[in-house]
C-alpha cells in the first residue's frame, strides 16, 4: 500500500514540480537575460520581481481566448495539448534519485526519444489548422527542422548506450560512478545539446516562430491560454532536455555524500537551464538554410564518426559494460 | 476472455477501427491523423506482447518521422488558394471527435499498463539487446539488404533533386 502511495507522490510531484518550475522560468529567464545584458529585467512585482510569474499566468487566463473563424476549430484547440502531454510523458522515465522514478523502463531512453518526436505534431497541426500563411510557413519549418535534428539526436546517444549496454536511464546513471559520460563522449554531448535546443525550438534555433520574418510563426493565431500552453510546452521542453542531459552526460543524481542525491541532480539541471538562457542571450539566429546545412553536413557526419570511433574502441579493447 | 487480455483486445480494436477510418477518409489530413492513432495502437499491442523495443521504434520511426513527412507533403500541397478552399471544405470539426476519443482510450490504457501491477499478457519480454543480437546474428543478411535498399533510395533521391535543379537552370 505504501508503495502505491509513494508512486502517486512521485507522479504528482513530477507534474507539479515541472509545471511550477516552467512558470518560474518565465520570470527567471527574463531576469537572467537582463543581468547578462547589463539591465535590471522585471523587478517590480514582489521580491526580486518573482511575482511576475504569477501575474503572467493571471494575464494569460484573463485574456480573450479567440479562435479565428477561418481556423479548423478542433485541431486548433487540440494542437497545444499535444506538446504538453508528450513533454509530461517524457518526464516519466527520468530518475530523480535512486528509486525515485515513475517507471524504470529498459527502453527508457528510446521512450524519451519517442515522446519528443511526437511533440512535433503540436507545432505542425497548430500551423496547419490556423489557415494562415505565416503559421503554415512556421509549421513547415518546424517539421523539417525537428525531423532532421531528431535523426542525430538519437544517434548521438548511441555511444553512451554502447558504453552502458542498456537503454535504461538508471543503468546509464550507475555506469557513471567513475567517470561522467561528458568526458568519455564529448562529441556525443556536443551534438545532443545542439540537437536538444533545436528540438525544443528555443533561440537561437527558434526559426519556426522567428518574429522578424514570420510574425510569430506557428502560433500567430493563438491567444490567451492556448498560446500559454505552447509557451509552457517550450519551457517544459527546456527542463526535459536539461534533465536528460544531466542524467545521461553529467552523472544524474551522483555526487559527493554531503548533499542528498536529488539536490545534485537539481543543481545540474539548474546549471544547464542557465546555459540554455545564456545561449538565448548570446547567439544570433541563423538563416534557415544555414540551420539545415549545419544539421546534415556537420552534425550528422560528426555523430557517425563518433559512433564509428566508439564502436571501434569498444571492439578493440573488448570493453564489457 | 480473461480480464488480463482486455487491454490487448481494446488496443487491437482501436488499431483496426482507426486503420479502417484512415483508409476510408476523403481528406489526406484526416486519413493521416487516423493513421497516427493506428500506429500508436499497434505500438501498444507490441508492448503488450512483450516487444517493448518494437513498440518504441513504431512510435519513433513511423509516428514520429514518416507520418510527419506525409503531413509535410500535405502542407506543401495546401499552399495554393484553391488548396486552402478545398482544405476548408474537408476539415470539418466533427471529424476530430473520433481520433481524440480513440487517443484518450489509448492514453488511459497506456497509463494503466505502465502503472504495472502485472504484465497482462505473460509472454517473455524481449530486451533491446536480444533484438540487436538477433539482427546482427542470424538476420544480418536481411539487415544488409535493407541498408542497400535505403542507400539506393538515398542516391536516387539525390540524383532526382540534382537533375531537377540543373534542368531549371538550363531553361532560365
Amino acid at each position: 500500500m505504501s508503495d502505491e502511495v509513494f508512486i502517486y507522490v512521485i507522479v504528482f510531484g513530477t507534474l507539479l514540480g515541472t509545471l511550477s518550475l516552467a512558470a518560474v522560468l518565465i520570470w527567471f529567464e527574463r531576469r537572467l537575460i537582463g543581468l547578462w545584458q547589463d539591465r535590471l529585467g522585471p523587478n517590480r512585482v514582489g521580491p526580486f520581481g518573482i511575482g511576475l510569474a504569477l501575474a503572467d499566468i493571471l494575464k494569460m487566463f484573463a485574456k480573450e481566448d479567440w479562435i479565428p473563424p477561418f481556423a479548423d476549430k478542433f485541431v486548433f484547440i487540440f494542437a497545444p495539448t499535444v506538446v504538453l502531454i508528450s513533454m509530461f510523458m517524457g518526464f516519466a522515465v527520468i530518475p530523480w534519485a535512486p528509486g525515485v522514478q515513475i517507471v524504470d523502463l529498459n527502453i527508457g531512453l528510446l521512450f524519451f526519444l519517442g515522446m519528443t518526436s511526437l511533440a512535433v505534431y503540436s507545432v505542425l497541426l497548430g500551423g496547419l489548422s490556423s489557415h494562415n500563411k505565416y503559421s503554415l510557413l512556421g509549421g513547415l519549418r518546424a517539421a523539417s527542422q525537428m525531423v532532421s535534428y531528431e535523426v542525430f539526436m538519437g544517434l548521438s546517444l548511441m555511444g553512451v548506450v554502447m558504453l552502458t549496454g542498456s537503454f535504461s536511464l538508471v543503468a546509464i546513471v550507475n555506469a557513471q560512478q567513475n567517470l561522467w559520460f561528458v568526458v568519455s563522449q564529448p562529441l556525443g554531448f556536443f551534438v545532443f545539446l545542439i540537437a536538444g535546443i533545436a528540438e525544443s525550438h528555443r533561440l537561437p534555433f527558434d526559426l519556426p516562430e522567428a518574429e522578424h520574418e514570420l510574425v510569430a510563426g506557428f502560433h500567430t493565431e493563438y491567444s490567451g491560454m492556448k498560446f500559454g500552453m505552447f509557451m509552457v510546452g517550450e519551457y517544459l521542453g527546456v527542463i526535459l532536455i536539461s534533465s536528460i542531459v544531466a542524467t545521461i552526460f553529467f552523472g544524474g543524481w551522483l555526487g559527493p555524500d554531503f548533499l542528498p542525491p536529488f539536490f545534485w541532480l537539481a543543481i545540474k539541471i539548474f546549471t544547464l537551464i542557465c546555459f540554455f538562457v545564456l545561449l538565448r542571450a548570446a547567439i544570433p539566429r541563423p538563416r534557415f538554410d544555414q540551420l539545415m546545412s549545419l544539421g546534415w553536413k556537420i552534425m550528422l557526419p560528426l555523430t557517425l564518426a563518433n559512433l564509428l570511433v566508439t564502436g571501434g574502441i569498444v571492439l578493440w579493447t573488448g570493453y564489457q559494460p | 476472455m480473461s480480464i488480463e487480455l482486455f487491454p490487448f483486445y481494446v488496443a487491437a480494436t482501436v488499431s483496426l477501427v482507426s486503420t479502417l477510418l484512415a483508409v476510408s477518409r476523403y481528406s489526406p489530413t484526416h486519413a493521416l491523423i487516423y493513421f497516427i492513432i493506428s500506429l500508436l495502437a499497434t505500438a501498444v499491442v507490441f508492448f503488450l506482447l512483450g516487444a517493448p523495443f518494437a513498440a518504441v521504434l513504431e512510435i519513433m520511426v513511423y509516428a514520429g518521422a514518416i507520418v510527419v513527412l506525409f503531413l509535410f507533403v500535405v502542407m506543401m500541397l495546401n499552399l495554393g488558394s484553391r488548396g486552402d478552399e478545398l482544405a476548408h471544405q474537408w476539415l470539418k470539426p466533427k471529424m476530430w471527435i473520433m481520433p481524440s476519443i480513440l487517443c484518450l482510450i489509448l492514453f488511459f490504457e497506456l497509463v494503466y499498463v505502465l502503472s504495472g501491477t502485472s504484465t497482462p499478457i505473460t509472454g517473455t519480454a524481449v530486451s533491446p539487446k536480444e533484438v540487436g543480437i538477433q539482427l546482427f546474428g542470424p538476420y544480418v543478411l536481411a539487415v544488409e539488404i535493407a541498408s542497400m535498399l535505403l542507400l539506393a533510395a538515398l542516391v536516387g533521391a539525390y540524383h532526382l533533386g540534382r537533375r531537377y535543379l540543373s534542368d531549371t537552370r538550363g531553361q532560365s
